[in-house]
């Protein structure tokens, strides 16, 4: 087995006709690195199975299945690999894996390989401890064998091996490790004598992430390589009529105009020898486009159709008991809507691509979120296997889910192109700023309704919550396992699952289709049911004059890690214990099976609010890495925050409003709160941290909004209200 | 072909005069290092320092540069605030998807040589131009004020 995985791989980087040849590395490989896919076994590696490789320089290389794109995947996998290993973390380097689902497919999705839905870890936990533990094991047997001891008397301790005075490195012990067979099964540790798991190893790619030498896809530059820059159409679901490309061709450093069109996206594309000619030339296009079939809505027509559409029966996503019997008996009710905006991902790093076609196939790099979808859609442009479809891994600057597109938009537009020029240079498609804000696949819009029975003692006996916004999984390739019965499980997560003890409780959800593109934005479906579900909960604690920490405890006596990571966070944050000029909000979501629980604290500045504090909990299993997972939770409550403040992506007639940072502003340096992070001690397997900061903050933050001034925020974002912030 | 003084070194580029910055140094000298997000000064992805000083690469024409010091994130761990700017970055676990960082070590580079001790308020004033998408605003903060006393004790 050892000797067909390897074979296998070898075969992999024959084919890709080796990754050095003409690849530019603007500095030498610090660290772990620039996050490259795998360079090839040199003499003496020792490869044990598809995710290490180690060197007789005493280095050892995990091979990462998923991206790097902050969430910090090329640190966590590893120190599983580093920990059944007993290596030591400054031996370890991290690389992409190439794409081949057969090996390196994330084992929550069947044969695909891909990151999202914070499953890198967690998909990753025993597979990656299991390879490290084979690895080892070959180690000990190399080391007995060539010192002739048993086994048992062999120690591995921070990348040593010892018996008695003897001792050897991996490194030196890694050809005679390569001999040893693979072992059929292995024992892992026993959590208690974990040395790398649950400690805050550095990450990899923090050096090379400080000093520039981390490479991006923007960064690579192939020999002969153009740029392209696209002229897209200025309203969805318009078409090339027809362009006029001679302005752009006096441009200096233009070479070739080519339209181009696929399933997601089309166009003009601008190529030159470098960036700043394509864009000129770009913008000097001119283009006549068929818009019979735009889109023309505009947002605010869009949320007036909701709210009409949320007063109509919708599709059925959960029901217990009977709600409408419960609201007839009700001796109180309460009704709320709320209102979401699109977002874009807006992550620093603009979508883009480089595709090299050749005799053999097709080669992409890329920070690829998405290996088996885009190699599939490629492949059909393209009129080829999917196995011909060779895809190198990079580093993602942010992605936020965009570089996980199930239309693989920018992908396939970058191989359009490339076909369009009959495969003459490698490609690399460039976005600018205002390409990506203004190319859709956005967090879709959402209405929500809500409505609440009470009894005489002011018990919450009734729930009714009604989700207007389009399907992100319909027509794709996730449709036929996400969607049942036209209820896409994104649309209606954090609202379906809802944990508290109601006893008549009702989802419905309403799915309209119209003609704006619409992707996952980090923590998808939470999103929006959080915010919902959690702000109408503080309305009806003020309502019923409870505290909204009691009600919301009182209600989760059958979810005990809900109400622990609760408890954690209200007393971390002393709530209960009023401070002088301070308003405080609390709100808990589950989502991707990791529970959050936030304290908010607001002050008043002049007209303004300051948010001087955030307390966060999080309960996500096994803490692998703590720091890393706080970084995660600052992460995601900057990131949500940016929403909630003021992020909005809205339409005038069919045209994006948006273009760049001024009107898409989001959260800067003075804005940002102070966070701190307290992990909830756990046993069960880890679950993801990449996105379950983000749904809490808004919620909470709203809720101690509404403790200040007695006023809900029924719609984000809170500029949208007249809520500013210092 | 213009001349630049980049990192020290005298360099020629064959690129029209109003190409900013940004692109010559990516496209036509092959130093990625210095990032572009948004083309329009308004991300701080691209920031250099020009005579000392904090700029906009992606909105600089290159004309404009011609006989003054350009200094880069290639070489800016060279000099001692870069270097305790760096280390301070790993040290705090600052960087995430990373993309942005080459931006802010140079605009907290720059901070540092003109203000050994930043305070908060400096540290906003001469951060808020600079965005991170990751969030790790926090761990910035933390970073620039352990270089500065890991700075003072060098010196």
């Amino acid at each position: 087995m050892n000797a067909i995985v390897n074979l296998s791989r070898r075969q992999f980087l024959k084919l890709s006709g080796g990754l050095a040849l003409g690849f530019h590395l603007p500095q030498s490989l610090a660290q772990s690195g620039p996050g490259r896919t795998v360079s090839t076994d040199l003499a003496g590696d020792f490869s044990p199975n598809a995710f290490i490789r180690i060197s007789p320089d005493n280095t050892i290389t995990v091979i990462v299945k998923h991206v790097e794109m902050g969430q910090g995947t090329y640190t966590g996998l590893p120190t599983l690999v580093a920990e059944e290993l007993d290596a030591d973390w400054s031996q370890i380097r991290a690389e992409g894996a190439p794409a081949d689902a057969k090996r390196y497919n994330n084992l929550f999705w069947g044969e695909a390989q891909g990151t999202g839905g914070s499953t890198a870890l967690a998909n990753s936990y025993e597979q990656l401890r299991k390879a490290g533990a084979a690895a080892r094991a070959m180690l000990v047997a190399a080391a007995a064998e060539k010192w002739q001891v048993p086994v048992s008397e062999i120690k591995v301790s921070r990348g040593v091996v010892s018996s008695k005075n003897r001792k050897a490195t991996f490194g030196e012990l890694a050809a005679d490790a390569a001999k040893q067979p693979v072992p059929a099964d292995v024992k892992l540790k026993d959590p208690k004598d974990f040395v790398l798991i649950g400690k805050p190893a550095v990450r990899t790619d923090a050096r090379a992430k400080s000093n520039g030498s981390a490479i991006f896809t923007q960064d690579v530059k192939l020999p002969g390589m153009l740029t392209a820059v696209v002229l897209h159409p200025p309203r969805f679901g318009a078409t090339l009529k027809s362009f006029d490309a001679a302005k752009a061709k006096q441009i200096n450093g233009v070479e070739q105009v080519v339209a181009f069109s696929t399933p997601a996206t089309n166009g003009v594309a601008v190529l030159a020898k470098d960036y700043w000619s394509a864009k000129k030339g770009r913008d000097a296009l001119s283009a006549e486009w068929d818009e019979s079939a735009a889109f023309r809505l505009g947002s605010s027509e869009i949320m007036n159709d909701y709210k009409k559409l949320a007063t109509t029966p919708g599709l059925s996503a959960r029901k217990d008991g009977d709600v409408d019997a419960a609201f007839r008996g009700a001796a109180r009710t309460l009704q709320a809507g709320y209102e979401f905006p699109y977002l874009a991902h807006a992550s620093m790093e603009p979508m883009n691509c480089i595709v090299k076609l050749d005799g053999g196939g097709c080669e992409i790099w890329n920070g690829e979120q998405f290996q088996t979808v885009d190699q599939a859609v490629v492949a059909k442009l393209l009129g080829l296997d999917a196995g011909q479809v060779r895809i190198n891994q990079l580093y993602a600057g942010g992605s936020f889910g965009r570089r996980a597109n199930p239309k693989s938009d920018f992908v396939l537009e970058a191989a359009a192109i490339a076909k369009a020029t009959n495969g003459a240079a490698p490609v690399k498609l460039v976005w600018g700023r205002e390409d990506d804000m203004r190319a859709g696949f956005y967090r879709p819009m959402y209405y929500h309704t809500l409505k609440a029975g009470l009894d005489a003692q002011g018990n919450l006996v009734a729930w009714k919550h009604v989700i207007v916004g389009q399907s992100i999984l319909t027509g794709t390739v996730f449709e036929s396992r996400q969607v049942k019965d036209g209820i896409d499980a994104t649309s209606v997560e954090g609202a379906a699952n809802l944990p508290y003890a109601i006893p008549n409780l009702a989802v419905e959800l309403h799915s309209p289709t119209i003609g704006v593109p619409v992707q996952w934005w980090r923590s998808v479906g939470s999103t929006h049911t959080a915010f919902a579900t959690e702000c109408f909960l503080d309305e009806i604690a003020r309502e019923t004059k409870k505290d909204p920490f009691e009600l919301r405890r009182s209600l989760l006596a059958k979810h005990p890690r809900h109400r622990a990571a609760l408890e954690l966070a209200a007393q971390k944050a002393g709530w209960g214990n009023p401070k002088e000029g301070v308003a405080r909000g609390i709100a808990v979501h589950e989502s991707f099976k990791t529970i959050v629980a936030q304290v908010v604290e607001v002050s008043r500045k002049q007209s303004s609010l300051k948010i001087e504090r955030v307390i966060c909990a999080v309960d996500c299993g096994v803490a692998v890495n703590p720091n890393i997972i706080a970084m995660q939770m600052e992460s995601g409550i900057g990131f949500g925050l940016s929403a909630a403040l003021a992020g909005a992506i809205t339409l005038k007639e069919g045209i994006v409003e948006q273009s760049n940072f001024h009107d898409y502003p989001v959260l800067r340096m003075k804005q940002m709160p102070k966070v701190e992070v307290f992990i909830v001690p756990s046993k069960e397997n880890p679950t993801g941290v990449g996105e379950p900061g983000t749904p809490v903050i808004a919620p909470a933050l709203a809720n101690a909004i509404l403790a200040m001034r007695g006023k809900p925020i029924r719609a984000l974002p809170m500029s949208s209200q007249g809520v500013t912030f210092v | 072909m213009i001349s630049l003084d980049v990192n020290g070194t005298l360099v020629q580029a064959d690129a029209d005069g109003d190409t900013p910055l940004l692109w010559v140094l990516r496209d036509h000298l092959d130093m990625t290092g210095t990032k572009f997000g948004c083309g329009m000064a308004l991300c701080g992805a691209c920031t250099v320092h020009i005579d000392g000083k904090p700029a906009r690469s992606c909105v600089t024409p290159v004309s404009t540069v011609a006989g003054k010091k350009i200094a880069t994130i290639e070489k800016i761990g060279e000099t001692r605030a870069g270097k305790a700017v760096q280390a301070a970055w790993v040290a705090e676990s600052v960087p995430q998807c990373g993309y942005c960082q080459s931006g802010q070590v140079m605009a907290a580079t720059a901070l540092l040589a003109a203000i050994p001790a930043p305070s908060d308020a400096d540290i906003d004033a001469a951060m808020s131009g600079n965005i991170c998408r990751c969030a790790t605003y926090a761990r910035i903060r933390a970073a620039i004020k352990r270089a500065a006393r890991e700075a003072k004790v060098q010196a």
